[in-house]
Order: structure tokens, then sequence, then C-alpha cells
């Protein structure tokens, strides 16, 4: 007889969508347990109790703690989704840059450097206006559109001085005239689920930051770089952020590997939380293949 | 439903149908983040501060 899957679900807070994921759980009568990351801790000599679990949804908020589990979990043979490879290439935006840049995926023009002196000898050679972002963190926070050298000399001082070393990292885009909007994308294993418009006056596009949703239509544009997009991460569960540059045609921002689908639920009708939790346990099902 | 008092400014919070531990609420008095500890009995605190490494 086979046995019944056990799947964990490590959380940080109960957003909706962790509402609506444990909902799509109990529905399926599957058997799971909530794993809040701030209370959990791990016995490196004693993986057994890890090791009960045939997959192991990560849904952190905090990428370090996220990061560190999702290791854990795949030294101790746990499968997990998404994977550590995949969050750390996700979470990071230089490597996801670099990791698109490697498969040749469309992307927007990215440079970094380690010192504010660098970093300014690459801002000049972009020309202004250019953006700066954090590689770690979401949300569309301390994003920094530069329009001159003054500005681009107090915001380098101002992330070398008052940020953490991280912050010392500076990555640098070119800024894109897009439409109003950008386009955010579901994928689900190597399946384009649903997509939707993030429009907004402001060039910061994020919904977290005020921008609404708008259905997109799945064009064979969005399906092919969306695939190429997520082999270039290593697959798996993730949300997409295309924009559309007015020369290059469809570029890929950024890929998130714990995506917030508040918006797109209800906005596409699809239960994307039903559709996470059966790609889960499809995942479980390969243990120990 | 049970109500709790807000920590920041004792305001009385109702916790709507369906609330689970874990949810994040807000006071409709003064607009604090509040994490809901517990369901039965019914207990928040004030919510932890956005880190800078939190997001999707």
């Amino acid at each position: 007889m086979q046995q019944r899957l056990r799947i964990g679900v490590l959380y940080s807070r109960v957003r909706v969508e962790e509402k609506w994921i444990f909902g799509a759980m109990e529905k399926r009568g599957i058997d799971y347990d909530r794993l809040d990351d701030r209370a959990i801790h791990f016995d490196l000599n004693n993986p057994k109790p890890w090791q009960q679990y045939d997959a192991v949804l990560e849904r952190s908020l905090s990428y370090n703690s996220g990061l560190y589990a999702l290791r854990l979990l795949n030294a101790f043979g746990v499968p997990t989704v998404n994977t550590a490879a995949v969050a750390e290439v996700c979470g990071d935006k230089l490597m996801t840059s670099a990791a698109l840049a490697r498969d040749d995926v469309p992307q927007p023009h990215n440079a970094t450097a380690f010192t504010p002196e660098a970093a300014l000898e690459a801002i000049e050679a972009f020309g202004y206006p250019v953006v700066l972002k954090p590689v770690v963190g979401s949300w569309g926070r301390l994003l920094a559109k530069v329009n001159d050298r003054d500005a681009a000399e107090a915001v380098l001082e101002h992330k070398s001085t008052l940020g953490s070393v991280q912050h010392s990292v500076f990555y640098i885009q070119e800024f894109i005239e897009k439409p109003g909007r950008d386009i955010r994308v579901i994928m689900i294993g190597d399946k384009v689920l649903t997509a939707m418009y993030r429009n907004s006056e402001h060039w910061i596009t994020n919904t977290a930051r005020g921008g609404s949703g708008e259905l997109c239509p799945i064009t064979p544009e969005i399906e092919d770089i969306c695939l190429r997009a997520s082999n270039a991460v290593s697959g798996g569960l993730l949300g997409v952020d295309l924009v559309e540059h007015p020369e290059k045609g469809l570029v890929v921002n950024e890929i998130n590997h714990t995506m917030e689908f508040h918006t797109m639920q209800p906005l596409s009708g699809i239960d994307v939380a039903g559709e996470i939790v059966e790609y889960v346990v499809k995942i479980a099902k390969r243990k120990g293949e | 439903m049970s109500t709790v008092v807000c920590p920041e400014c004792e305001a009385e919070v109702m916790l709507d149908a369906g609330t689970e531990a874990g949810e994040i609420i807000v006071c409709s008095d003064c607009g604090v983040d509040l994490e809901v500890m517990s369901v039965e009995p019914a207990a928040v605190q004030l919510a932890p501060m956005e880190q800078e490494d939190w997001g999707e």
C-alpha cells in the first residue's frame, strides 16, 4: 500500500496566499504541517524529523531564512518547492541576470560594481537615467532612479555609508521607458499558468507599491521568453516579471521564487493555490526516485 | 467572533470569522499592524517590522 504523503509548508506570516494554500491542502485531504520559520530549528546531527516530509513548500518572507532552510532540507534529501538552487539565483538580482545572460534570455542592460567609484564609472558609461537596485529585496523597495551625476554620487555615497555590506554590491540597470505597465507571469514547472499587466503611473509598477492588475493574454512570445527564463534558473514555481522594452521587445526584469498572487488569483479566476498544491504533490511523489 | 485589545492604543479590535493564527490584521483605531498569535483564545501582538530581505 502506498504511504500517505506528508507535506510541510514553511511560512512567516499567514497572508491571503497562505490561507488559500492551506485551504487547497485541506480540500485535497493532504496531510500537511504549518512550519513557522520563526519557530523551527534544525539539529544538523538529526535530520530525521525533517526527512519525514515528502516535500516542503517554501513561502518564507525572509530570503535568508527561506534560503538556509531550503539548503538544509535539500542536504537532508528533502525535496522542496522551490529548490535551494532556484532560490539562490532568483533571490539575488545579480545572480538572476547572470543566469539570463548565460542563456541569452533577453533582459535589460545591467552592470555591477563593488565600490562607489567603480559604480559611478559604470553609470557614466550607461548614460542617464539609470536605476540602482539592491541585489536582495523585493516589493519595489529601495529602488533609485538616478537622473544625473549629482544624484548618482549622492545615492552611491548613501548606499555605501548607510546600507549593509550587501548595498555595496551596486546593481545598475538601464532605465526603460515602459508603457506604464509591466507583466507578471506565473509559471508552474514548464507551464505558463496565467499573466497580468501591472499598471501604474509611477515608474515602479509593483502592485505592492499601488500598481493595479489587468489580465494579460498569453502570447507565443510571452510563453517562449518565460520558458527560457524558467530554464535559465532551473525551473519550478516562478513569478516572471517582463517589461516591454521600446527597442528590444519583451525582456525579463526579474524572477520571483516565492511569488505572491493575491491580485492574480481573483483576476484570472484560476485557482493558483490549487495548482501550486498539485505541483508540490507531484514533486513529493518523486521523493526517493 | 472575538475581540482583542490593541496593545498600542487599547482599542477593541474584532477578529473576523476565518481569521487564522499568523495572520496580520490592522487596528482600525491606530492603524498599527497586529499579528494574530492565537484565535482560541484570541490574542494579538504588534507585528514585527518589515526586514530588508523580506519579499517574494
